[in-house]
């Protein structure tokens, strides 16, 4: 693959290396898509065909194509960067492309998001909820250690009551349902 | 004649209490979240989505349709006070709208894209309940070949037209097509990628990847470059239009429609390319031409009139053939699948009452639109002013909602942030969503109609081939695929000269 011969410049110094590989950290996005590839092309080709198959294809033939256009992707958007192309990041209302990215800020966030999605089925969504908006204007950087947690407790609340009881869409309600 | 007899019995659906009741929740809302920062309609439409869950279909759908149209309004306000998009289809509206804002004319500019939006969307849906089922009619007769050419053209168009870049255009189907490929094989059983999960061979619910791409990849993006501080929104008072802007505004309100209208029904990306050739054409026929730049109303109403014609010409292709030409589509389409509704040629036929109610709502919505959003321009103004840090920890929030509510269970809230972190890592290298979201909504279905087609021709590859409509559907894919080098044998023309009054 050549996503893989990323290093024509061996023979620069670490810090060298360490900035080219920063200047050209999409190569990681190509990886991505190398590996998807393969991991595609893999499951196609290991896929046992004892299955009453109707008609000519058979279930492999897409993901193959699909598994072999990713292999191509990639290699082609390698060629675009190692040539200089580079995706623009995408910018909206509220990003600053200026400063450095914070990938701290969104390594907590996930984690946020990911602390809800366990919790939900043990404490039940009024609280995973809370928590969830809590935690995540906490990191994005609220601090109001009064308004937050209240705000995120009646926006909670008021969409289990919403969603559950008005609009008939079923969320768990936890111990703490249980007990009012 | 007969579409306007399903019509009329279409607006007694739309116009029971209750229905007026939930399109005017669905217009509020809609508008609401649309007006939010960051917010472009496919993440409201996205967001709002697990609030019809509960309801019946046609309920669902004409609250969709508020819902719809109130999030395309909402995104215009947005540009026009605070003059960063978020969304393609808005740019065009703050060249002219937010300039205006800035000089005191907020209200007027506001006006003009209500009542733009409100024009285009009349004139796109009348245009719509005479064109629809005609070409329901015709897509009746047209087979599987066909329907997998047309498929293949928007996959390639999706990509090609849109962007800057091709092969990152491609990068994106193909993760879609990917997502799309997860679960069981429709047509005989076999477990693709499920690698053993029980879970995952159900799929992959669109809407999970709709607003993991959508919601919580765009929060995560933010939170990597949140701006501090920021402009802040412009104050309006109550939009209004005096005779003399009546007097520049009402031609470009009804030239938008000619021109988005076609557009919107083409997958050629939705309001993006419409918007603009108003803006250009709205330009060249203005009497004020000095005024382009600093804020001329024209630019304003003509763009806004042709995105929401747009929206509609969207709707001709997505309700007949099932084809979804641009994010909002999409959703939608993953919204009737939901109800195990499959929009295509037999649509009008199989469920008259949920299109007609749904195309009548279309108009009752654009009504309330118009007399909800014009008094509450200042209130949604003041939406602007909410604190980012909760916007986004509220996106995630709705966004867990959301996911949760497909099917209950929280390994979907897992396969969300997985799917986030890819939109994440799609914003930061430049890869556009949307051909993702069509790959994975169109993927399995365009699969389908393959192995149907080439089941009949027995497996020979001239199956695909076999009628005129499939050849010259080909022959359109291969020039949008040899465009860029066509037009360098052309000599260079105006193509240059957009590009550069586009920055």
């Amino acid at each position: 693959m050549t996503t893989l011969t990323k290093a024509p410049e061996d023979a620069l110094p670490p810090e060298g290396r360490r900035s080219w590989l920063k200047e050209h950290s999409e190569l990681g996005l190509c990886a991505l898509l190398a590996v998807l590839g393969i991991l595609v092309l893999t499951d196609a080709l290991t896929m046992d065909d004892h299955f009453a198959q109707r008609g000519p294809v058979g279930p492999q033939a897409v993901p193959t194509v699909v598994g072999i256009a990713l292999l191509l992707v990639a290699a082609l958007l390698t060629a675009d960067v190692l040539r200089g192309g580079k995706g623009e990041a995408e910018t909206g209302e509220d990003v600053d492309l200026d400063t450095p990215a914070e990938w701290r800020t969104v390594l907590m966030l996930a984690g946020v998001f990911l602390g809800n999605a366990v919790l939900i089925g043990i404490v039940g969504f009024p609280i995973s909820g809370a928590l969830l908006f809590w935690g995540a204007a906490y990191v994005l950087g609220s601090r109001n250690l009064t308004r937050d947690p209240l705000i995120a407790a009646a926006l909670s609340l008021a969409t289990y009551v919403v969603f559950n009881n008005l609009l008939g869409v079923p969320l768990p309600g936890g111990p703490l349902m249980g007990v009012l | 004649m007969d579409s306007l007899t399903s019509l009329m019995d279409g607006f007694g659906t739309a116009l029971t209490p209750i229905n007026i009741l939930w399109a005017a929740v669905g217009v509020l809302l809609g508008t609401a979240i649309g007006v939010l920062p960051g917010i472009g309609p496919a993440m409201a439409v996205a967001l709002l989505l697990p609030v019809t869950y509960g309801l019946d279909p046609t309920a669902a759908f004409i609250m969709f349709a508020g819902i719809y149209y109130g999030g395309m309004f909402g995104g215009s306000t947005t540009s026009i006070l605070l003059n960063t998009p978020g969304e393609s289809a808005a740019v065009v509206a703050a060249m002219e709208g937010n300039p205006m804002a800035k000089s005191g004319r907020g209200s007027q500019a506001l006006a003009a894209a209500a009542v733009g939006h409100f024009i285009g969307g009349i004139i796109g849906t009348c245009l719509l309940v005479a064109l629809a089922p005609v070409v329901a009619d015709l897509a009746v007769d047209i087979g599987a070949p066909d329907y997998f050419a047309i498929m293949v053209l928007a996959f390639i168009a999706v990509t090609s037209v849109l962007g800057k870049s091709r092969i990152r255009g491609f990068a994106s189907l193909l993760i879609g097509l990917t997502l799309g490929l997860v679960g069981m094989d429709q047509m005989t059983g076999q477990q693709r990628l499920t690698f053993g999960s029980l879970h995952l061979s159900d799929g992959i619910d669109v809407i999970i990847v709709a607003v993991g791409l959508f919601a919580i990849g765009e929060a995560l993006w933010v939170a990597a470059h949140l701006k501090s501080g920021g402009d802040g929104a412009i104050p309006v008072g109550r939009p209004w239009l005096d005779k003399k802007d009546l007097k520049r505004t009402w031609k470009p309100w009804l030239r938008g429609p000619v021109i988005g209208f076609p557009f919107g029904a083409i997958p050629a990306g939705g309001a993006e390319i419409p918007t603009f050739l108003s803006y250009v054409t709205e330009k060249r026929l203005s009497k004020h031409k000095d005024e382009w730049g600093k804020g001329a109303i024209e630019g304003v109403a003509g763009p806004e009139s042709t995105a929401s014609a747009s929206a509609a010409g969207t709707l001709v292709s997505m309700l007949t053939l099932g084809l979804p030409t641009t994010a909002v589509a999409a959703v939608m389409l993953a919204a009737f699948q939901q109800y195990g509704i499959q929009p295509g040629p037999l649509l009008f036929e199989r469920e008259p009452d949920l299109v007609w109610g749904l195309i009548a709502s279309l108009f009752v919505g654009m009504v309330l639109l118009l007399v909800l959003n014009l008094p509450l321009a200042p209130v949604w103004a003041k939406l602007l002013r909410i604190p980012r840090p909760y916007l986004y920890a509220g996106i995630m929030f709705f966004a867990a909602v959301g996911a949760y509510a497909v099917s209950g269970e929280a390994l979907d809230l897992f396969i969300l942030l997985i799917i986030g972190l890819i939109g994440l890592a799609m914003r930061r290298y430049g890869l556009p969503v949307l051909p993702a979201v069509i790959g994975v909504i169109l993927g399995p279905a365009a699969e389908n109609q393959m192995r149907r087609a080439l089941q009949i021709s027995d497996g020979s590859l001239t199956g695909l081939v076999n009628s005129p409509f499939a050849v010259t559907v080909y022959a359109i894919v291969a020039l949008i695929l040899a465009w860029p080098w066509v037009r360098k044998l052309l000599p260079a023309r105006r193509t240059e000269e957009r590009a550069e009054e586009r920055v």
